[in-house]
């Protein structure tokens, strides 16, 4: 099922204690790192004469996570069963135009708009799972593939933003109590239901054996396909709720918000930065979400500072790639230890 | 029903519990244009069409030679309010990106307009890198600043309007350029005549170069943004009302490889091609190119303004017109807001002059010195340390 | 291993998907009666047959290669400023973007099997910093002319006994693949795919894995850098001139047949992928199907293809007479649970 195939064989482990491993796991890095960051940049901006985390900066890095964070979540549960999903950025756009035209600035559709967005949603996860589980396609390619043809559907039909969502609403998208977006708070909740999903339930360990040794999880009796169509059901279901967020708060449906964003590489990028390994088996949703507020206390701090967007990318790039290099070394270091730590 | 006094509930439980909402009240959007139903409706709008055609042989108020300074027919209101004498001003622009080099240009003689004006003190530029959420915030964070006015350069029109609005509730003057918003709050909305003008000028131009029967082929970059969707709509109308077959319509997504494959296709497929009609410039070059290497003559075509295109059609002697939506529009802004900030009058919806190229003036454009993509109608030769920056 | 299994194992239906498209053209367009149309089209799908000719290398060994497309831009964006219209540096441009490429190539496969970052990764990370350093480079927008003599290889034609015209791109593409056919035939180009299909077989028979997966690495920037040599003289300068080319280029390969996650597949059938990919949009574009059908038409088409891959293998095997051995520890395909 794995994706990726190198770096199989352990190089030889390092010495260090016990103890310090156990404490610096990969999500334990990631706080660190964004309590770091969060340092540093207040220093930096606190230079200029300005305050990172007021109220306006706070609202910012919790803004930028939201949607992002969503997508990750269940980008967080494919990567998990070792598996991947490229068509989520399509995906949330084609479901803020369902929930958008579904509601069409009535309050009675509200409710409609949104399942039927969620349900489009889970329809294209189901298909993700089934190509990949049954047509037995890499899931690489079967999701570029659907990713594809949803592309060919919104440009056959969008030519751009469309539908209306009543004002009711938007006040998922522009709520806050205090600092704190009321979207967000949202977020990390489906982030806490996906973290007891995962490391409380059966079905939660299922994913994390599908995606440690699918041979093994077969052999020991795990229902390996239903695992991996699960997790993309889920996948998708959380691009689909991405979607009807950014339809509150753009007002509208809008075909091309998720791969505008990039939210496909992206949220893949927040995963493994969340210490998910990429090849699955190990991680969590508690790293991903760390992963996500790094990217966006990042964007937020440049944007203090003005920095040119095009070094935005130039760090972005070398951020993700140390930090999952620094992770490759610690599971190196911890290797022969539970797989589920 | 029961779905309203929910949220109507919801709401109110919020805001005792210290809650708020950085929505905008409903009132700001009463006296606001069409709602986003219309954007489903075709992209062509007779009364504006015509409005945009009727501007081009306007006589624009303002200085000569400054066309980023002239209006055409303004409607101008009071901005009394938003007087704030004494200089030292923060300007805060929210940019939609610098992702294409018609961005870059503009942004560029924007900062050097920036420089020209001591009273700016601060210059705060958020980029949303085309992510209207990342907009959505930007304009957000720029509230919580102390700007003395918010320039604002929509990424999309429909998705960035409760945005807008919310930024026009901070009592700071807001001014929008390029691309426009669903709402009538910005103290001015600075733009060039329009895509329907543009895409006028190229279709108008077959018209008459092209030979009636003539095979048109015509490019697009992509679907969906209101800009060129006006322009495809305008030329559609008027090939149309013409004796020109319109042999196909053909998406390039702005990449010159694909866009020479695809006239090249089209010179197989249909024999010959009599006129090329394009809704942006960016590929033209590589659109001439396909004739080049087919061995064929280069025929009518439609370009933009950028150098490479305008050095081919002088070198090869081309039979071309390029209609422009000018760069200089950026200095714009800039200018609009000081003027706001001194009380001085602004037009509610600004104006400029769209300025087309043709063979008879196309060698006054031609700037050997300067990078194949720099943008012609940048209004920025006069400036202070030109041509540094744009090179 | 002879010729013949080879092109049993998964080249086989990539030509008779090759032949049918070759087939359509040549009913759909008149053009395609003669040698010219093809010789045209062999032309124009030349950058996209010689970056999936790189990406079969890297993706035979068990990797990806996402970095490619940016690496199209950047050699363009670099040769562009670097020779600004002047002749006389064309030929150190085209060597310093060839040099560029196996840079970056280099860095790519260091970081992937010293630091041990999935490739995936890595060449994401890549994408990111060459999209980023390029134009903060430049300032965002393009800046120089290439020269008549760069753009000669992706535009020109030459003289060839014989045939008569050819254009240099077609020459330089059937030079690449003739030598990446016999690379993949000796003792390395084995080794490469073996350690695609089982790493740990290679490292206990003392094969240098690690080499053998730079090397990849190495061959894919390289040749990356020679499309952008030929797209960026079809067509000129451009910034968005790689966009998207690194999935095209590993659709491509998965096209031909060769299994992602390494192992099995020829590299001419990865090039073959890339020309029925390009024959595809022609035809469609000649049928006259709407660009937005396009992408859709393309969706269902690679997974058609590796579904087909996929099941097809599965009775191959069974009817294997020698076993394929595989580490259980890593799982090369979908569980065929």
């Amino acid at each position: 099922m794995s994706i990726l195939r190198e770096n199989t064989v352990p190089v030889e482990q390092k010495a260090m204690g016990p103890v310090v491993r156990r404490r610096l796991t990969p999500t334990v890095i990631v706080y660190l790192a964004l309590v770091a960051l969060l340092v540093v940049g207040s220093v930096l901006v606190g230079l200029r004469g300005e305050v990172l985390l007021d109220q306006g900066g706070i609202l910012n890095i919790l803004t930028r996570a939201t949607a992002l964070g969503l997508v990750a979540i269940g980008q967080t549960m494919v990567i998990l069963t070792g598996s991947l999903d490229l068509s989520v950025a399509y995906l949330v756009g084609l479901t803020s135009l369902i929930a958008a035209e579904t509601m069409a600035g009535r309050d009675g559709m509200l409710v409609p708009g949104v399942l039927l967005a969620l349900a489009v949603a889970a329809g294209v996860g189901l298909v993700n799972g089934l190509v990949i589980t049954v047509l037995k396609a890499n899931a690489f390619i079967a999701t570029l593939g659907v990713a594809l043809i949803l592309r060919g559907y919104l440009e056959d039909n969008y030519t751009g933003p469309a539908g209306d969502v009543p004002r009711g609403f938007q006040h998922l998208g522009y709520d806050r109590i205090g600092p704190i977006p009321v979207a967000a708070l949202l977020m990390l909740a489906a982030a806490a239901l996906a973290w007891w999903y995962l490391s409380r339930t059966r079905p939660g360990y299922h994913m994390y054996a599908v995606g440690g040794d699918i041979e093994v999880a077969r052999l020991s009796g795990v229902p390996t396909r239903r695992v991996i169509v699960t997790a993309h059901v889920l996948c998708s279901l959380a691009a689909g709720l991405t979607g009807i967020y950014l339809a509150s708060r753009l007002g509208s449906g809008a075909p091309y918000v998720g791969t505008d964003a990039g939210y496909d590489l992206e949220s893949i990028a927040a995963v493994v930065l969340g210490g998910t390994l990429l090849a699955g088996g190990r991680g969590g949703v508690v790293g991903t979400i760390g992963g996500v507020l790094i990217l966006a206390t990042l964007d937020t701090i440049f944007d203090d500072l003005e920095v040119d967007p095009f070094f935005k990318d130039v760090v972005r790039g070398v951020v993700l790639v140390t930090a999952v290099a620094l992770y490759a070394r610690r599971m190196i270091a911890s290797r022969g230890r539970g797989r589920l730590a | 029903m029961t779905k309203k006094w929910a949220t109507v509930v919801v709401a109110g439980a919020l805001a005792l519990a210290g809650c708020s909402s950085d929505l905008p009240d409903d009132t700001a959007t009463a006296g606001g244009s069409p709602s986003s139903d219309a954007n489903k409706s075709k992209f062509f709008d007779q009364a504006e069409y015509d409005r945009q055609l009727a501007f081009r042989g306007a006589t624009p108020q303002g200085p000569d030679g400054k066309p980023w300074e002239q209006m055409l027919e303004p409607e101008m209101v009071d901005t009394a309010k938003f007087a704030k004498p004494g200089g030292k001003y923060t300007l805060c622009f929210s940019n939609a990106a610098v992702n294409n080099p018609w961005r870059q240009v503009g942004f560029k003689t924007m900062q050097q307009e920036v420089k020209q004006h001591p009273e700016i003190t601060t210059f705060t530029v958020l980029d949303a890198e085309a992510k209207d959420d990342k907009q959505i915030s930007d304009i957000q964070s720029l509230s919580g600043k102390n700007c003395s006015a918010i320039i604002i350069s929509p990424n999309t029109t429909a998705t960035l309007t409760p945005a807008v609005e919310q930024a026009c509730q901070t009592g700071v003057p807001v001014i929008v350029f390029d691309r426009g918003v669903n709402t009538s709050c910005p103290v001015t909305f600075i733009h060039p005549i329009g895509g329907f003008a543009f895409g006028a000028d190229g279709a108008e131009f077959l018209k008459e170069k092209v030979k009636p029967g003539g095979k048109v082929l015509a490019l697009r970059i992509l679907p969906g943004v209101d800009v060129l969707e006006q322009r495809w709509a305008a030329a559609n109308e008027i090939f149309g009302g013409s004796e020109l077959k319109v042999v196909g319509v053909e998406f390039t997504d702005g990449d010159a490889a694909k866009t020479k494959s695809i006239v090249a296709d089209y010179i197989q497929r249909e024999g010959r091609i009599d006129g090329v009609w394009m809704d942006a410039g960016a590929t033209a070059v590589a659109a001439a190119e396909a004739f080049q290497d087919a061995g064929v003559d280069v025929p009518a075509i439609v370009g933009e303004d950028q150098q490479d295109f305008l050095r081919l059609w002088v070198d090869e002697g081309l039979t071309a017109v390029a209609p422009t939506y000018p760069t200089y529009q950026w200095r714009t802004p800039i200018i609009a807001a000081l003027k706001i900030l001194k009380g001085e009058q602004v037009p509610k919806e600004w104006v400029l002059p769209q300025p087309r190229i043709t063979g008879d003036n196309v060698k006054d454009y031609v700037k050997q010195d300067m990078p194949p993509l720099h943008y012609a109608m940048c209004g920025c030769e006069g400036m202070p340390g030109y041509p540094g920056p744009w090179r | 291993m002879t010729w013949r299994p080879r092109l049993a194992e998964g080249t086989a239906p990539v030509l008779v998907v090759l032949f049918v498209l070759l087939l359509g053209l040549a009913i759909a367009g008149p053009a395609y009666a003669e040698p010219s149309g093809y010789l045209a089209l062999l032309k124009r799908a030349a950058p996209l047959m010689i970056l999936a000719i790189g990406q079969y290398f890297v993706i035979v060994s068990g990797g990806f290669d996402l970095s490619v497309g940016a690496l199209v831009t950047a050699g363009v964006v670099i040769a562009a400023r670097l020779i600004n219209g002047s002749e006389s540096a064309t030929a150190r441009v085209i060597l310093l973007v060839l040099g560029f490429g196996l840079l970056v190539g280099l860095v790519n496969g260091l970081v992937t099997t010293k630091l041990l970052v999935p490739s995936f990764i890595v060449t994401l990370g890549m994408l990111l910093v060459l999209d980023g350093a390029i134009f903060l480079w430049t300032g965002g927008a393009p800046r120089g002319a290439l020269s008549a003599g760069f753009r000669m290889f992706g535009r020109g034609a030459v003289e060839v006994p014989v045939l008569g015209e050819v254009p240099w791109s077609v020459l330089i593409l059937l030079a690449i693949l003739v030598a990446a056919a016999l690379f993949m035939r000796g003792g390395t180009g084995r080794a490469l795919v073996a350690v695609g299909d089982n790493e740990a077989a290679v490292r206990l028979s003392g094969g240098q894995v690690d080499r053998l997966r730079l090397l990849a690495f190495v061959l894919s920037g390289l040749l990356a850098a020679v499309a952008a040599i030929l797209l960026g003289g079809f067509a000129g300068v451009s910034a968005q001139v790689g966009d998207g080319l690194e999935f095209r280029a590993i659709t491509a390969v998965v096209l031909g047949g060769v299994l992602l996650g390494g192992g099995r597949g020829s590299v001419v059938a990865a090039a073959a992928g890339a020309l029925s990919l390009e024959s595809l949009f022609t035809l469609l574009n000649l049928l006259g199907v709407s660009g937005a059908l396009e992408s859709a038409v393309q969706g269902v088409i690679i997974i058609a293809a590796v579904a087909y891959a996929s099941l097809g293998s599965g009775v191959r095997q069974r009817l294997r007479w020698w076993p394929k051995q595989r580490s259980s520890a890593a799982p090369a395909q979908p569980a065929s649970s």
